[in-house]
């Protein structure tokens, strides 16, 4: 009796165990095609850029100012400008977003406002670049009165970097273990010698990847800067910090949509640069990143 | 020691301050914006403001085709989106064997940092015209190519937000799970995506939230032409969401003219979706964290 129904469920259970394995290949393969299709574009757009873009590129391109309607010549003062951007969004927004997370990371003890900081800086981070742009327009360029400038395009593009740092250096602070402060403390450390001397040597490559990161970030943005910094064209760069300026993401965006007949190859050019710019920042951040961990004493 | 002491003061008042800085922002931000476009509100007639057809010099500022190219493109890079990014973090999560999460992961993190000019470059030297061809249409710069570019822009958002989430879920559901003989796809299925759900839907809703906001990509490909998509052809056609009339018409506008008022009034409604958007998102995570704390202790 017994032997007769296992032999009568024998062949059920073992199509149905097939039936599951077929079903699980077929998820898996259905899973690596969709990271296949996500992957491939970004391959394709990296190799895209690069073959089409590294003929361009030479000592006048980077070194020279752009000549003919920009047609011709190289993109310098673009390149100056953004890094002229970057140096001064760093500036600002450096030491406000790791002032603000060594606030929320140490000080904040968890109540309602502290919530209330935390909502601001996810809504900070989720609000479009272009009305930063508007803002850094009504404020920075019209009512204090700095004109379009690379000051009032910096300060615009530091507050969009901000929430990046604020929440890559608080995640950096609170993966130092406590028992790090504790000790400081019984030392007779007070609460800031202990921050300063302990907790943020200690954060420090976590805090420098996302100040990269965030910086990246403002290098390669546009709608920030149109209305608060981005000239379509100087024949001279920039003296000082109340000057317009070129940029690169700017400038890609003119030679790609505003001027007529512009030579493709300097198109591919300026975009490789661009590139080159923000992944160089991405690489160095992941180095720094990779280093850190292996070298982690904890 | 006194010294010390008044400096520790100090320094703890500066560190206290830059900590509320967040709330000072998000606030003269909102403040700046109303003051700019409510005019906007007064000087347009609600008749025409919630009508079809935005056409500033001769003072038409109907929003509702620039809210249409926003929702239609919003929609189409969802409908990308979200299934091959959700089904990337799983991959990443649940299947890839170490060597190809550490291939993946930094590939994700390439695609979140290319600049979303770059892509709208590329998407008009290279998608552009593929898409003019593949379906015969007479332009390439269409909702439809707008949608495919900022699917790349919310992919990353995506997987990331919702890789951390399947990550969270502790090691213990998946081994009760495989112990009680269900397949790994079993697993992932009726276990782990179940219970990092709130996780997946914050990656979804944050996924959109970028795609709304995003702005140089969509003026670069979209064609630029304010008109209010009616059904699914309108994919196929060019038009113009809100984000990029704000950032093609600002440059050109007279400060303090209607127009400029009624662009200002565009960038209030974008602040209050993405507002709405966050907070959302925000809610589900805290939500989340309440019920976890609960059912530990």
């Amino acid at each position: 009796m017994g032997e007769s129904s296992t032999t009568a469920h024998k062949p059920a259970q073992l199509f149905k165990l097939a039936d599951r394995n077929m079903v699980q290949k077929i998820g898996f393969a259905g899973l690596s095609v969709a990271t296949f299709l996500t992957v491939l574009p970004i391959i394709l757009v990296v190799a895209l850029v690069i073959l089409k873009g590294g003929p361009a590129i030479s000592w006048e391109f980077l070194s020279e100012m752009p000549r003919d309607g920009m047609r011709a010549g190289g993109i310098l003062p673009a390149i100056i400008g953004t890094f002229w951007l970057t140096i001064g969004t760093g500036i600002i927004a450096v030491p406000l977003g790791i002032g603000a997370a060594i606030y929320l990371a140490e000080y904040a003890s968890d109540n309602r406002w502290t919530r209330i900081i935390r909502i601001a800086i996810i809504n900070l981070a989720g609000i479009p670049s272009v009305v930063f742009g508007l803002f850094g327009l009504g404020l920075f360029v019209l009512f204090m009165r700095f004109g379009t400038s690379i000051i009032a395009g910096s300060l615009t593009l530091s507050i969009m970097t901000l929430p990046v740092i604020i929440s890559t250096t608080e995640e950096a602070l609170r993966s130092v273990p406590n028992s790090f402060r504790v000790v400081s403390v019984s030392l007779g450390g007070t609460k800031w010698q202990t921050i300063r001397r302990i907790v943020l040597p200690q954060a420090t490559p976590g805090i420098l990847t996302g100040v990269i990161l965030g910086l990246e970030r403002a290098a390669g943005e546009t709608a920030p800067i149109l209305f608060t910094v981005a000239a379509f064209f100087l024949p001279q760069l920039p003296s000082s910090m109340f000057d317009a300026t070129m940029a690169l993401p700017y400038h890609l965006f003119v030679i790609s949509t505003q001027v007529p007949g512009m030579p493709i190859k300097i198109q591919y050019g300026t975009a490789l640069v661009l590139l080159t710019f923000v992944l160089g920042m991405n690489i160095v951040a992941t180095i720094i990143r990779s280093r850190a961990r292996a070298r982690r004493q904890w | 020691m006194r010294e010390t002491s008044w400096s520790e003061f100090l320094i703890t008042r500066l560190i206290k301050v830059t900590g509320y800085s967040a709330i000072l922002i998000v606030g003269i931000i909102f403040i700046f914006l109303l003051r700019e476009g409510s005019p906007a509100l007064i000087e347009i007639p609600f008749s025409t403001l919630f009508s079809v057809r935005w056409y500033p010099i001769e003072d038409y500022f109907g929003i509702l085709p620039l809210i249409g190219g926003s929702l239609i493109v919003t929609i189409g890079a969802g409908a990308i989106a979200i299934p091959l990014g959700l089904a990337t973090a799983i991959f990443i999560s649940e299947v890839a064997p170490r060597w190809a999460r550490e291939i993946l992961k930094p590939m994700v993190e390439i695609l979140a940092g290319l600049p979303s000019v770059l892509l709208g470059f590329i998407g008009i030297l290279a998608l552009a015209p593929l898409t003019r061809e593949f379906l015969n249409l007479p332009t390439g710069l269409t909702a439809l190519t707008g949608a495919l570019l900022l699917s790349a822009i919310s992919i990353p958002t995506i997987v990331s937000v919702a890789e951390d989430a399947l990550d969270a879920v502790p090691k213990t559901y998946r081994d009760a799970a495989l112990a009680m003989g269900a397949t790994k796809w079993q697993t992932i299925w009726r276990v782990t995506l179940p219970a990092a759900r709130s996780g997946v839907l914050t990656a979804v809703m944050l996924g959109i939230g970028r795609a709304i906001g995003e702005t140089m990509t969509v003026m670069m490909v979209t064609g630029n032409a304010p008109v209010l998509p009616t059904g699914l052809s309108a994919l196929f056609k060019p038009t113009r969401t809100m984000t990029a009339t704000i950032a093609a018409e600002m440059g050109e506008v007279a400060n303090g003219s209607v127009h400029y008022h009624a662009l200002f009034l565009i960038g209030i409604s974008l602040f209050l979706i993405s507002l709405v958007v966050n907070l959302a998102a925000a809610s589900v995570v805290f939500r989340q964290k309440k019920r976890a704390e609960r059912i530990l202790s």
